[in-house]
């Protein structure tokens, strides 16, 4: 059953095009295997994964909009509100710690003058705690996108949000 | 140096492309498999190797496909599990974003064997550049027909699709992996029935590990009795370790199973020694979910023997003075760690993945962030101790997954062999909360 959506928001023709490209990749009737690359699409567009972005997949699955939010709240990669450009991502589990996590990631929070959940005055920075990066041999990490910023050191930090912030 | 089964070509440059890949030997495998074996012999092979799951349980691949239900008309799956999560384990990671092929090549073995026309790759949604190094060496396999319609000639056609996760470790619990690739929340199933028989889309799956898979074009190219001549025992094969912690040289090895932990620990080949000026405290051996083991007994059997990197030596002694080979994360402390502070941390990550659909480990997990919170931060009391001991023992083996026990033997362990640590802290406590500080009472520091 399909739920009618008025929403405003849509993909673009060339996310469009992925979506559907995304949808044929599984048996007819299992679209909604679909559901978490669509969700992904959703927040490369947006920025996030806005309410009515969330209908609008439902639409394209032909689901009810509630079997969308109750999967984008289950996974911690859906940010539920907006954030800023850029979202770090810094992995606080054990091997980041030993390598002296703890103590970077406090530079990084005093650094932009927020803490996790945070975002700064001027939209630039968000700051989220994440659990294990897959990358404890390189400790201490962050992801900001597609990126690994690894074996970081407070100069380090400097350094990328310096270039991230020009 | 030891035998080369995975890795032995990934840092050749440009290997990550199908045209060095092939040059390196690469898809012989598939040829050798497509053109002369039967899926039956192929499986045979993978049982001869002897090749145990390598994402953490350790369950035999080989009988793990003997066990899929082949009913007529109906579609059969293979699943890589590549949601890589647990703390310490960074291998697949590793293995996927520099040698895409090896996987992928494994994964049309495997397919072929299973008698799967559409498989699933599914990673972790945090590695999505991956995911994509992935999608692009799909795109080269399919351009030169080794993926897609009637491979090589066969008559054999598979279609091969990565799926990104969305950020939970709980769905690299098979079940709740299946879930998850439905499109929705990754709570975990009850089994029976098992994926075998009723997996993806209630259809017979088998879902195997990256590294597992990654096994199977070497074993088809020189056969399972070769493979099962490297390692010892019933740990054949050689096994990626993820090395993490304080040691000098942090990475992922491929070893021979069998050499000792010790030489494992200190040899330059492999971690090349514990951070210089600083002693051996304790190990984790296979990812935050095993017990962890103080620096002696990660070195030595109670017999004397020098303790081996194989399922059966990690855990000889049993949870008493054993713990296990897992997913191969090696994580080790110096003097300077803290292990209140670290079984906390673990025990938070527990927590926050729990899935929450059983109470013990809902509540569990929870209850022993909580309390190991309050002891870390100076307000323990010395009845603190047996509770989580308490709690950690009505967690395992009561929940729908094995994430309970996961939760529960970091913390178990940790007390059995640090006790006197936890309770400095509840004792000093002012002491204990200063930034750094750590127990340096009586213990054996190797």
């Amino acid at each position: 059953m399909t739920t009618e959506t008025k929403s405003t928001i849509q993909f673009t023709p060339e996310r469009l095009a992925k979506a559907q490209e995304i949808i044929a990749r599984y048996p007819e009737g299992k679209q909604k295997s679909a559901l978490l690359p669509l969700l992904h699409l959703l927040q490369e567009q947006e920025g996030w994964t806005p309410a009515e972005g969330m209908d609008y997949v439902a639409g394209l699955l032909d689901i009810e909009p509630i079997e969308v939010y109750e999967v984008a709240s289950f996974y911690t990669m859906y940010h539920l509100n907006p954030v800023g450009k850029h979202v770090i991502e810094y992995c606080r589990t054990g091997p980041c710690c030993l390598m002296g996590g703890e103590e970077v990631y406090a530079h990084l929070k005093q650094r932009l003058g927020i803490d996790t959940g945070q975002t700064t005055v001027d939209g630039q920075f968000t700051l989220k705690e994440v659990e294990c990066l897959a990358a404890c041999g390189m400790g201490p990490v962050f992801q900001i996108r597609e990126k690994y910023y690894m074996n970081l050191t407070n100069e380090r930090v400097d350094e990328i949000i310096d270039e991230l912030s020009k | 140096m030891g035998k080369k089964i995975l890795t032995e070509h990934i840092n050749v440059p440009g290997i990550e492309t199908f045209d060095v890949y092939r040059k390196q030997g690469g898809y012989t495998a598939v040829e050798k498999a497509l053109k002369t074996m039967t899926p039956d012999a192929i499986v045979d092979e993978v049982k001869k190797a002897g090749v145990r799951g390598r994402g953490g349980a350790g369950f035999p691949m080989g009988m793990k496909w003997s066990f899929l239900a082949k009913p007529e008309g109906v579609p059969r799956y293979l699943v890589c599990n590549a949601d890589e999560s647990e703390p310490g384990t960074f291998k697949d990671h590793y293995l996927m974003k520099n040698i895409p092929h090896l996987l992928i090549e494994g994964m049309i073995v495997s397919s072929f064997a299973l008698g799967a026309n559409k498989s699933f790759i599914y990673v972790r949604g945090e590695l999505m550049y991956v995911i994509h190094i992935l999608e692009k060496a799909i795109a080269e396999a399919t351009a030169k027909g080794f993926l897609g319609k009637n491979i090589l000639g066969s008559g054999y056609d598979l279609e091969l699709v990565v799926q990104p996760g969305g950020g939970a470790y709980i769905c690299g619990e098979e079940t709740a992996l299946l879930e998850s690739l439905e499109g929705k929340r990754g709570n975990p199933r009850n089994k029976p029935p098992f994926p075998a028989v009723k997996g993806l889309y209630q259809c017979p799956t088998v879902v195997n590990n990256v590294e597992s898979i990654a096994t199977t074009p070497w074993i088809i190219n020189n056969g399972g009795e070769a493979y099962a001549s490297v390692g010892i025992g019933r740990s054949t094969g050689t096994k990626l370790i993820s090395a993490s912690g304080h040691i000098n040289k942090p990475g992922v090895y491929e070893i021979e199973l069998g050499v000792s932990v010790e030489d494992f620990i200190y040899a330059d080949e492999w971690c090349g020694g514990v951070r210089p000026g600083h002693k051996f405290k304790a190990l984790v051996a296979g990812g935050s979910s095993v017990p962890i083991l103080p620096a002696n007994l990660a070195l030595t059997l109670a017999n004397g023997e020098k303790r081996l990197m194989t399922y059966e030596s990690l855990s000889d002694g049993g949870f008493a003075t054993g713990t296990m080979l897992g997913s191969g994360g090696f994580i080790l402390f110096d003097e300077t760690a803290c292990i209140v502070r670290n079984t906390w941390n673990f025990s938070r990550f527990y927590h926050h993945e729990s899935c929450g659909q059983c109470s013990p480990c809902r509540e569990g997990t929870g209850w022993m962030e909580k309390v190991l919170h309050r002891i870390e931060h100076g307000h323990g009391n010395e009845r603190d101790i047996d509770l989580l001991v308490d709690v950690a023992k009505k967690i395992e083996g009561n929940t729908i997954c094995p994430l309970g026990d996961a939760a529960a033997w970091p913390v178990a362990s940790a007390i059995r062999h640090f006790r006197d640590e936890f309770m400095w802290h509840i004792t000093n406590p002012q002491e204990a909360t200063q930034p750094g500080a750590v127990y340096r009472g009586e213990m054996a520091l190797v």
